[in-house]
C-alpha cells in the first residue's frame, strides 16, 4: 500500500473528480469514472419494438442483458453517419447496468472544480435534463452527464 | 424427520456462534469495557439457551444459563471483568462445544452433565461487587484440570476423538451460508458457460479433429453437470414453508374452537427460491382458509358421522417437471347452491347466467375478486383479500390453481408451481425477422395453414380475424402488427400458435416456428418495464438476446384479451410508471356495473327523492329541486340500453347532482358505494361507449363514467342553455393519458368548452394548425420532452404565440404557478382541479377579451 501516494489523489477526488469522457455529436461529455462498468466496442443488438425510440436494443453482457440507450436520439441530435459504428459506454445505475451508445471514447480526466458551471439557463430541454454541469477546459467544455437521468426514460407509452 | 432437520440448524448456527464468541471474548479481555461486545456475547449464550429450553438439552440450558447470569451482570456493569471470569466463560464455550458435539453424534447430550462448572458459574455469579477476592478467584479456576479429565475418558459416544469434537463439528463444517446474490452471479456464469459450450460444440461439429472433438465432449458433460449443480444450490425444500404452518393452524384451531391436525407429506419436495418465496402467502391463505371455511366444528362433524379432528392435508410430489402442491381438508366441502346464492348477491353473474354454468364453473367463481362464501367474515381469514389474490399470485410465476370439492366429505386445492423461474421450457418464433420466446406453459396447440385453403380458413368477422377451431371461433391476433413489424409477403404457409392467458384462448400469426429450448429468464431494464408485450428476455444458443412474449399482454394489446384484473393489479404494484392519479372518487353502482367512478370534483350534491316526487316533462323524467326543475338521467339505462329495465326497485332513488351555474342534472344510480381517495393507475381507455376506462380503486377493478358522454347523449341542449361566457371557445387539451384527458375534458365540456384533444406534442401541433385555438392546456408532463417544448415551439409562430397556455400538473402539490409564469406559461393548476382551471381558463378569457375577438363561430367542430 502506497498510501502517501493514494491519499492526495483521494483528496483531489473529493474536491473534482475524475471523469471518462465520450463524444456524441460535437458535444464533449463526462461521467464519473466510478459508474463506468466497462466500454466495449459496438455489439448485435436486439431490437425491441414498442420500446421507446431512444433504446436501441439489448446486448448480451456476459449473461447479462443490458438495455443500450442511444445517446444522439436521448439528446435529439440528427443521426450518425451511416459507416460510424457507436461505442457502447456501459454504467452502473441503481437498476443496474445501461449501455450508453456514444461516437468516440475519449480519456479519463481530472478536472478542477473551480472551474465547473451550472448549465446555461437556455440550453435546450432534452439536454438540459441530463446535462448537470459544465467544467470549462482549457480547450473545450466538458459537460457533465447525469447517468441516472439519462437512463430514466418516460414510459413506453 | 422434522427434528432432526432443526437440530441440525440449531448445530450450525450454534457453531457459528461459538466460533464468534472465542473471538469476542478475547477481544473483550483486552477491551473490558465494551459495552457492544458485552451485549453481543450475552446475545449469543441468550439464543443458545433459548433454543435448547426449546429442544429441551436441559444439560445445555443449565450451563448456558448460569453463563448469562454471569455475563448479564458484567453487562450491567456489577462488577468487572477478571481475566478468570473469562476463562470460566471460555471453558462454559467450550463445554457447549462437547454437548454439541454429542449431540450431532447421538442426538443426545451425553452422560456428562457438567455439574461442577455449573455449580463454579452460578457461585461465580454470586460473587458480586467487592467481594470478589483471592477465595473468589480461587474458587473459579480450582478444579479445572478435573473436569478436562472427566470429559476426555468417558462421557464422549464411542469413536469420537474428544479432541476433534472440541476443534470442529462435521455438520457447521460440511455447511456454509453463502450470499443468495452470490448463487445468482453463478447462475448468471454459468449459462454464459452453457452458451460458449454450445459455440465450441458447433465449432467441433465443423472440424475433423479427434483432439478437439473429445476435449469438446468433455467440456460438454462438465458444463452439463456443472449447471445441474449450481441448479441445485437454489433448490430449497418445501418444508422451509410449510414449518411455520403448524402454528398457523393451532392457532386457527383456537381461536375457532375447532380440532384440527395436521398432516405433511413431501416436506422434502424442492422448488427454487424465488418460487419459495412467492408461494408463501398463498399457502399460508389457503391453509387458514381451509382451517376457516373448510372443517367443520367438532359438533357438526360428529353429528355428521365423522371424527370431532378434522384433518388438513398438505402433499407435494414431483410430477412432469412440475411440482404439484395440495391442500386438502376432510371438511364439509363447498357448497355450490350457497356459492351460486352468494355470486347472484355480490352481482358477479345474473341468474340466468348462473343456470349455464356448470358445477366446476360454479366452484371457480370462488376465485373471482370479491368474493367470499364465509358467512360471517372472521379476522383469521377472509381479510378482504381472497382466492381471487392466490390465483393470481399462483399464474404470476407460471403455476395453475385447481379446485375439486367433494360435498360433505371436504375440498382440494391443487397447485401445479414450475420448478423454477430461473428456467423454463419455451417455443422460439420469428416475426419481422426477430426471434422470439413464447412460454411454454402458455402453449396450446400449433397449426399449420397449408394450400388453397389457408387464406379460407382464417375468416373475417367485420374486419375481424377469426379461426374455426374444432368448431368455435378463435380470435386471431398478427404479431407483427401487435408489435408494429414489418413482414415480407404474407407468408404462405401461415404458421399460428394457439395460446391461453387466463382462461381464454387466441391465435398468434407469426412467420415461422423454430424449436422448443430450455431459457434462461432475465429481466428488462427498467426502461423497459413499462412494456407489457414482454415478459423479459434470454440468451439464445448464437449469444444474442431474444425477447420473452409476455402473452396476456400481447393478447390485450392486440384486442383479442379484454384488459383483466391481473394486468390492473400489476399495474398498481409498478406504481413506477406514469399515469398515477391522486384523486378523490365517487364510488356508486349501476346497472350491471357494480363499481362506477366519476371525479368528486365534478360532483355537487348527493341527493334522494322519493319516487313519487319524479314527474314527467318534455319527454324526460325531472324532479322539482330547490324551486328549480332538474332533469334526471336514468344511468342504467344510458349503460345497457338493452338490459337496463326502466323499472327500479329502489325508493327513495340515489342521484348525483353535477351542476354548472344555472344549468344542473341528476344521474339517476342504483346504489352510492363510497368515496375514494387514492393514486389510482389508469389503465387504457375502454371502446364501451359511456366509459372512459377502468383502474383499480380500493384494490377492486372499477370503471370510469364518461360523463361527457352521458351528458351528450341524453341533454341534447346542455352545452348550448348554458350562460357561461365559454361557450364556443376553443381548448386544445394536451395530455398523454387518454383517461385524464376524458376526465379534463368532461370537466370542459360541462363548462361550454369545445375541446381538441392531442396525446403529445405533434398532435398538439397538428391540432393548432388544423384550427384556431383560444385556450392550451397542457400537462407538464406532456410527451416527449414536457409541455415546455409545446410552449417553445408556440411561441415560435406568431400567429400562436399570443395563445394562453395553461400548465397542468398531476397533483396539487406539483402546482407551481410562480416557475410556470416564469417559463412562459400563463397558468399551473392540478389536473383533475376542475375548478381552479375552470377559474383559470376564465380569468385568462377576461384578459383575452377586449385585445382579441374571438371566432366562436368558425371553423368545424370538432
Amino acid at each position: 500500500m502506497t498510501t502517501d501516494a493514494a491519499t492526495p489523489k483521494s483528496q483531489q477526488a473529493q474536491t473534482s473528480g475524475q471523469f471518462a469522457t465520450f463524444f456524441v455529436a460535437d458535444l464533449f461529455f463526462g461521467v464519473d469514472v466510478l459508474r463506468v462498468q466497462e466500454v466495449l466496442r459496438f455489439q448485435h443488438m436486439t431490437r425491441v419494438p414498442r420500446a421507446p425510440e431512444v433504446i436501441e436494443g439489448l446486448i448480451n453482457l456476459r449473461g447479462q442483458i443490458v438495455t443500450a440507450i442511444d445517446m444522439r436520439r436521448r439528446l435529439r441530435l440528427p443521426p450518425r453517419a451511416g459507416d460510424q459504428t457507436p461505442m457502447n459506454m456501459v454504467v452502473r445505475t441503481e437498476d443496474g447496468a445501461v449501455s450508453l451508445l456514444v461516437d468516440e471514447i475519449g480519456d479519463v480526466l481530472d478536472v478542477d472544480a473551480a472551474t465547473y458551471e451550472r448549465p446555461p439557463e437556455n440550453l435546450d430541454p432534452s439536454a438540459r435534463e441530463i446535462i448537470r454541469g459544465v467544467y470549462k477546459l482549457k480547450d473545450r467544455l466538458l459537460l457533465v452527464l447525469d447517468a441516472e437521468r439519462t437512463t430514466e426514460l418516460a414510459p413506453a407509452r | 424427520m422434522q427434528d432432526q432437520e432443526v437440530i441440525r440448524e440449531f448445530l450450525i448456527e450454534s457453531h457459528e456462534n461459538l466460533s464468534r464468541l472465542d473471538q469476542e471474548l478475547v477481544e473483550l479481555e483486552r477491551h473490558p469495557k465494551d459495552a457492544a461486545l458485552l451485549a453481543s456475547i450475552f446475545r449469543t449464550i441468550h439464543t443458545i439457551k433459548g433454543t435448547c429450553g426449546f429442544l429441551a438439552f436441559s444439560t445445555l440450558e443449565k450451563i448456558t444459563h448460569q453463563a448469562e447470569s454471569l455475563l448479564s451482570q458484567l453487562r450491567d456493569g456489577e462488577r468487572e471483568l477478571s481475566p478468570s471470569l473469562v476463562s470460566l466463560i471460555l471453558e462454559t464455550v467450550d463445554a457447549t462445544r462437547k454437548v454439541l458435539a454429542s449431540i450431532e453424534a447421538s442426538e443426545e447430550e451425553g452422560p456428562n452433565h457438567f455439574d461442577d462448572l455449573t455449580e463454579r458459574l452460578r457461585a461465580a455469579a454470586q460473587l458480586t461487587g467487592g467481594l470478589e477476592g483471592q477465595s473468589g478467584a480461587d474458587m473459579l479456576t480450582g478444579p479445572a484440570a478435573e473436569l478436562q479429565n472427566e470429559a476426555g475418558v468417558s462421557e464422549l459416544p464411542e469413536g469420537k476423538e474428544p479432541e476433534d469434537a472440541v476443534k470442529s463439528s462435521a455438520v457447521a463444517d460440511s455447511s456454509i451460508r453463502v450470499p443468495t446474490g452470490q448463487l445468482d452471479i453463478l447462475m448468471d456464469l454459468v449459462g454464459e458457460l452453457v452458451l460458449t459450450r454450445n459455440q465450441i460444440l458447433q465449432y467441433n461439429a465443423e472440424r475433423e479433429d479427434a483432439a478437439l472433438n473429445a476435449t469438446a465432449q468433455q467440456l460438454n458433460l462438465i458444463t452439463t453437470e456443472l449447471q445441474g449443480g449450481v441448479m441445485k444450490t437454489r433448490m430449497q425444500p418445501i418444508g422451509m414453508v410449510w414449518n411455520k404452518l403448524p402454528r398457523v393452524v393451532r392457532d386457527m384451531a383456537v381461536a375457532l374452537g375447532k380440532q384440527i391436525r395436521l398432516e405433511m407429506d413431501g416436506a422434502e419436495t424442492e422448488l427454487d427460491r424465488t418460487i419459495i418465496e412467492a408461494i408463501k402467502d398463498p399457502l399460508v391463505h389457503l391453509v387458514r382458509n381451509s382451517c376457516d371455511h373448510g372443517i367443520e366444528s367438532p359438533e357438526v362433524r360428529v353429528r355428521a358421522g365423522k371424527p370431532a379432528q378434522g384433518t388438513l392435508t398438505l402433499r407435494a410430489y414431483h410430477e412432469g417437471g412440475q411440482v404439484n402442491i395440495e391442500i386438502g381438508d376432510d371438511g364439509a366441502g363447498i357448497d355450490v347452491a350457497r356459492v351460486k346464492k352468494k355470486a347472484i348477491e355480490k352481482g358477479l353473474l345474473r341468474p340466468e347466467q348462473m343456470e349455464k354454468l356448470s358445477d366446476r364453473e360454479v366452484l371457480n367463481l370462488i376465485f373471482q375478486p370479491g368474493f367470499s362464501t364465509a358467512q360471517t367474515v372472521t379476522n383469521l381469514s377472509g381479510r378482504g383479500v381472497g382466492m381471487d389474490v392466490v390465483k393470481s399470485q399462483i399464474e404470476k410465476i407460471g403455476g395453475i390453481v385447481d379446485l375439486v370439492s367433494r360435498p360433505g366429505e371436504g375440498a382440494t386445492v391443487k397447485l401445479k408451481i414450475p420448478l423454477t423461474l430461473a428456467i423454463i421450457p419455451g417455443l422460439v418464433i420469428t416475426s419481422g425477422g426477430e426471434r422470439f420466446v413464447i412460454p411454454q406453459v402458455s402453449l396450446l396447440e400449433l397449426i399449420r395453414l397449408e394450400g388453397d385453403s389457408s387464406e379460407k380458413r382464417i375468416e373475417q368477422v367485420h374486419g375481424t380475424p377469426v379461426y374455426r377451431r374444432r368448431g368455435s371461433l378463435l380470435p386471431i391476433a398478427y404479431l407483427n402488427q401487435v408489435l408494429g413489424l414489418r413482414s415480407a409477403e404474407p407468408t404462405e404457409p401461415v404458421s399460428m400458435v394457439v395460446l391461453q392467458a387466463e382462461d381464454r384462448q387466441f391465435g398468434l400469426v407469426v412467420d415461422g416456428i423454430n424449436d422448443t429450448q430450455e431459457i434462461v429468464v432475465k429481466p428488462l431494464g427498467k426502461q423497459l418495464k413499462g412494456l407489457a408485450e414482454y415478459a423479459g428476455a434470454t440468451i439464445m444458443g448464437d449469444g444474442r438476446v431474444a425477447l420473452i412474449l409476455d402473452v396476456l399482454g400481447i393478447g390485450q394489446r392486440s384486442g383479442v384479451l379484454a384488459e383483466s384484473r391481473e394486468q390492473a393489479r400489476a399495474a398498481t404494484e409498478q406504481k413506477t410508471q406514469s399515469g398515477i392519479e391522486q384523486q378523490r372518487l365517487l364510488l356508486f353502482r349501476a346497472g350491471s356495473f357494480e363499481r362506477l367512478a366519476v371525479p368528486l370534483a365534478l360532483v355537487a350534491r348527493l341527493e334522494e327523492f322519493p319516487r313519487s316526487a319524479i314527474e314527467h316533462a318534455g319527454g324526460g323524467q325531472v324532479v322539482q329541486y330547490r324551486n328549480r326543475i332538474l332533469p334526471l338521467v336514468l344511468l342504467r339505462a344510458v349503460l345497457d340500453p338493452v338490459s337496463g329495465e326502466q323499472d327500479q326497485t329502489a325508493d327513495p332513488v340515489q342521484a348525483i347532482v353535477f351542476n354548472d351555474g344555472e344549468r344542473s342534472l341528476g344521474l339517476v344510480v342504483d346504489q352510492i358505494l363510497d368515496v375514494a381517495e387514492e393514486a389510482v393507475t389508469v389503465r387504457q381507455k375502454s371502446s364501451r361507449k359511456g366509459l372512459l376506462g377502468s383502474a383499480v380503486v380500493g384494490k377492486r377493478v372499477t370503471d370510469f363514467l364518461d360523463l361527457n358522454y352521458v351528458i351528450q347523449t341524453t341533454m341534447e341542449n346542455w352545452s348550448q342553455t348554458g350562460g357561461a361566457s365559454a361557450t364556443g371557445k376553443r381548448v386544445l387539451v394536451a395530455e398523454t393519458s387518454a383517461f385524464s384527458r376524458g376526465l379534463i375534458r368532461g370537466g370542459l365540456d360541462m363548462a361550454g368548452y369545445r375541446v381538441l384533444e392531442a396525446a403529445n406534442l405533434d398532435e398538439a401541433i397538428r391540432g393548432l394548425e388544423q384550427e384556431p385555438v383560444d385556450f392550451v392546456v397542457a400537462s407538464l408532463d406532456l410527451p416527449p420532452n414536457g409541455s415546455s417544448a409545446l410552449l417553445a415551439a408556440m411561441q415560435r409562430r406568431p400567429e400562436w404565440e399570443t395563445i394562453p397556455i395553461l400548465a397542468l400538473a398531476d397533483s396539487p402539490g406539483q402546482v407551481q404557478v410562480s416557475a410556470a409564469r416564469a417559463a412562459g406559461f400563463q397558468d399551473c393548476q392540478a389536473k383533475f382541479d376542475r375548478e381552479g382551471m375552470l377559474a383559470s381558463l376564465e380569468r385568462l378569457a377576461s384578459v383575452l377579451a377586449p385585445a382579441e375577438a374571438v371566432p366562436a363561430g368558425v371553423g368545424e367542430e370538432r
